[in-house]
């Protein structure tokens, strides 16, 4: 579903992404795992198509990027730290919105049944910005499956959310947003990558240093795991 | 590096709420348009943005009127000038503003996801802003008028309110995507946008004066031309060099 | 660090040279003017500086077109240097010719189209330099740069067709002629020998500034280069 070859990513002189090689099998949860600095958020971020590469060969849902960044994003899914949604608008207001951005018929039905499955039907005339921070999380991962995309691409979406607001996350990241589909996901949170993921990929100074499965997990937890990966 | 493929790689089970396998790129005018109804919807709420540029307005002019005494005889000569350096600053105002609610809360990176060409962006933050300046202008000209008694609704004098207002946003919304990404930010949008503008101030002060001193449809129409060209320009380039300026 | 190339060594003395020679004929092999006098001599260098400054900024407009399309980043060297270059070159030719409008116009400044559009076209610059100066990411300063430089390289001549309406139709301070009709004489062929080598002059001055422009900006780019690796 996604298949990165030798991707190389520089800002001016400064190299992020040192020939990074990375595959995802349709149906495969990979969190991202790694320090600050190692090139997270740049990864997913070319991935997003919102961020050109400056080598290498980039393939989503079957379309290369850069050249075919339009088709990629129809399919594509992105739920990051930021909601991404206008507070001054209301819940369906701003599905509606993304709806129509996306070219979706049938939208008000789609919407209803997205509201739905986040949990937010019955705010749905709400301003956004009356909205709790989890509130909009969860609004912002309706947001990104409204034209129901192949591949989502999580990054760090616990920021800023307490323990109650996480688990409710978790839910709706694991039933709306991950079910069925291919997802990405950058994390700080160790214990929260470990009961979501299936596959944890360590990036480490522009590369994947490591990788893991949930199975191989079974006898060390992912947290020695991630350590020594890091340290090697 | 190891390579596993895990079992649920095949047999991948259907969400409920999967309904449209097939996905419809929206057109460009239809996307457009949703960006334009979008950022109305979002001002006719709140206000924000509109009424902080008329109160800005009034006391740009306000100022204007004391700082240039504006007694009857100085009126008639820089009637055009006060109006435009007002559209101009309550403009820079409402393109600053228009672009911080984009980039605040990430919804630029939203706009950016969306499978549309990247122009489309452009032409519907432009149109939008567009639109703000013509509703502020709608309101200052009534005042303006009434506070000192020249009629300033002219058909033809409104046609070089509308030509000039399309330029300014044409320039400034490719400006204020740009400053938006800078240190600096609302600070540097003047400063980009001001000097670039110049021959759109100044063609829209040429041909505001001389329509308002009597002057003839045919005296106007060299300044008039200098602002379509400047228009059909800048409109082009904002159109060509817009991926440059989002892109990463 | 590379040492400095033949060439440009050579240039340099060229360059001190032809500036010393242009410097004599504008001041003492030129005859003087019979109207304005002295000060006319300002004039030599007036139109030099004004040609190369002039000059500078159709070749950055030029160079930042080439930069968007190739991305090198030698393009964006080469934009900067010239915008730098001009910018003082421009500043010169200003200063120049305020000194001689003082006698000939019997003003510092009039607000004529020409003095006009060199004012707002420094002002486009110094913006230029302020934009640059907002960015961190060097991909990112070089390509707001050059979109600012075309923007900025075709507004000015608008800008200057737009401000001549102004001078037709209404009266101004040095009376309804033109700028050129206030102070203008004809050159004698000695004038024009002064005239027509200090165009050269400043060509050739302009080149070598140039070239030690961009140079400088590599070697800066080596530097940055030779931090990272170190810092690694």
């Amino acid at each position: 579903m996604i298949e990165v070859k030798k991707l190389v990513k520089r800002f001016g002189l400064k190299t992020i992404l040192r020939g990074l090689d990375f595959s995802v099998e349709p149906g495969e949860f990979v969190a991202l795992l790694g320090p600050n600095g190692a090139g997270k958020t740049t990864f997913l971020r070319i991935l997003a198509t919102l961020s050109r590469p400056s080598l290498g060969a980039v393939n989503v849902a079957g379309y290369q990027l850069p050249n075919q960044a339009a088709q990629v994003r129809a399919k594509l899914g992105v739920v990051s730290h930021m909601p991404l949604l206008y507070p001054d608008l209301t819940a369906e207001e701003n599905m509606r919105f993304y709806g129509r951005m996306y070219g979706i018929g049938k939208i008000e039905e789609r919407i209803t049944e997205v509201l739905e499955m986040v949990g937010l039907e019955n705010r749905r005339k709400d301003l956004v910005r009356t909205f709790s921070r989890g509130m909009q999380q969860r609004l912002a991962i309706g947001r990104a499956v409204i034209h129901d995309p192949e591949v989502m691409l999580f990054d760090e979406p616990y920021t800023g959310l307490d323990q109650d607001a996480s688990e409710m996350l978790d839910d709706v990241l694991r039933t709306v947003a991950a079910e069925g589909r291919t997802v990405v996901m950058t994390s700080h949170d160790l214990v929260r990558a470990e009961e979501l993921a299936t596959r944890f990929d360590i990036l480490s100074r522009g590369v994947i240093a490591a990788s893991t499965t949930q199975k191989q997990l079974k006898e060390t937890n992912l947290l020695s795991f991630y350590k020594q990966a890091l340290a090697d | 590096m190891m390579d596993i493929k895990p079992e649920i790689a095949d047999n991948r089970p259907q969400t409920v709420g999967r309904s449209s396998s097939i996905i419809h790129r929206p057109s460009f005018i239809k996307a457009t348009l949703a960006i334009i109804q979008k950022d109305l919807s979002a001002e006719f709420r709140s206000f924000e943005l509109i009424s902080a540029m008329l109160v800005f307005s009034l006391l740009v002019i306000i100022i204007f009127n004391f700082a240039l005494e504006l007694d009857v005889k100085v009126r008639q000569s820089v009637t055009s000038g006060v109006l435009w350096a007002t559209f101009a600053f309550a403009g820079t105002l409402g393109l600053n503003r228009s672009m911080s609610v984009e980039k605040d809360r990430g919804c630029m990176d939203g706009l950016l996801l969306a499978p549309v060409d990247r122009s489309v962006i452009y032409f519907g933050k432009a149109i939008s802003n567009l639109i703000f300046m013509l509703i502020v202008e709608a309101v200052v000209l009534p005042v303006y008028s009434m506070l000192y008694n020249v009629n300033l609704f002219r058909l033809d004098l409104l046609g070089v309110i509308l030509l000039g207002s399309i330029g300014y946003a044409a320039v400034g919304t490719l400006l204020s995507t740009m400053s938006a990404q800078t240190r600096t930010r609302e600070v540097l949008l003047p400063i980009l946008l001001f000097p670039v503008a110049m021959p759109v101030l100044l063609a829209s002060v040429k041909a505001s004066s001389g329509l308002l001193a009597g002057a003839e449809f045919s005296e106007v129409l060299a300044p008039l031309n200098l602002l379509i060209v400047y228009d059909v320009i800048f409109i082009a380039i904002a159109f060509m060099v817009f991926d440059f300026v989002v892109e990463e | 660090m590379q040492p400095k190339p033949f060439i440009l060594k050579v240039l340099d003395i060229v360059s001190i040279i032809v500036l010393a020679v242009a410097a004599y004929l504008a001041l003492v092999f030129a005859p003087t003017e019979a109207v304005m006098g002295q000060v006319q001599r300002v004039f030599y260098f007036h139109i030099g500086t004004a040609w190369v400054g002039l000059l500078g900024f159709v070749i950055a407009a030029v160079a930042g077109v080439t930069y968007l399309i190739t991305k090198n980043a030698r393009w964006d060297r080469f934009e900067v240097a010239a915008v730098e270059v001009s910018t003082v070159f421009f500043f010169i030719t200003i200063v120049l010719g305020s000194i001689w409008a003082r006698p000939a116009w019997n003003t510092w400044w009039t607000w004529d189209p020409r003095l006009t559009t060199a004012a707002i076209t420094e002002l486009i610059y110094i913006a230029y330099f302020m934009l640059r100066q907002g960015i961190e990411d060097p991909e990112k300063r070089a390509r707001f740069g050059a979109v600012y430089t075309l923007l900025g390289g075709i507004s000015a001549p608008i800008t200057f067709m737009v401000i001549r309406l102004f001078r037709t139709i209404h009266p101004v301070v040095i009376g309804s002629q033109s700028a050129a009709a206030q102070g203008g004489f004809s050159m004698t062929s000695d004038m024009k020998v002064a005239f027509f080598f200090s165009l050269f002059a400043f060509t050739v001055i302009f080149i070598d500034l140039m070239w030690h422009r961009i140079r400088l900006g590599s070697l800066e780019d080596k530097v940055e280069q030779l931090k990272l690796k170190v810092s690694m």
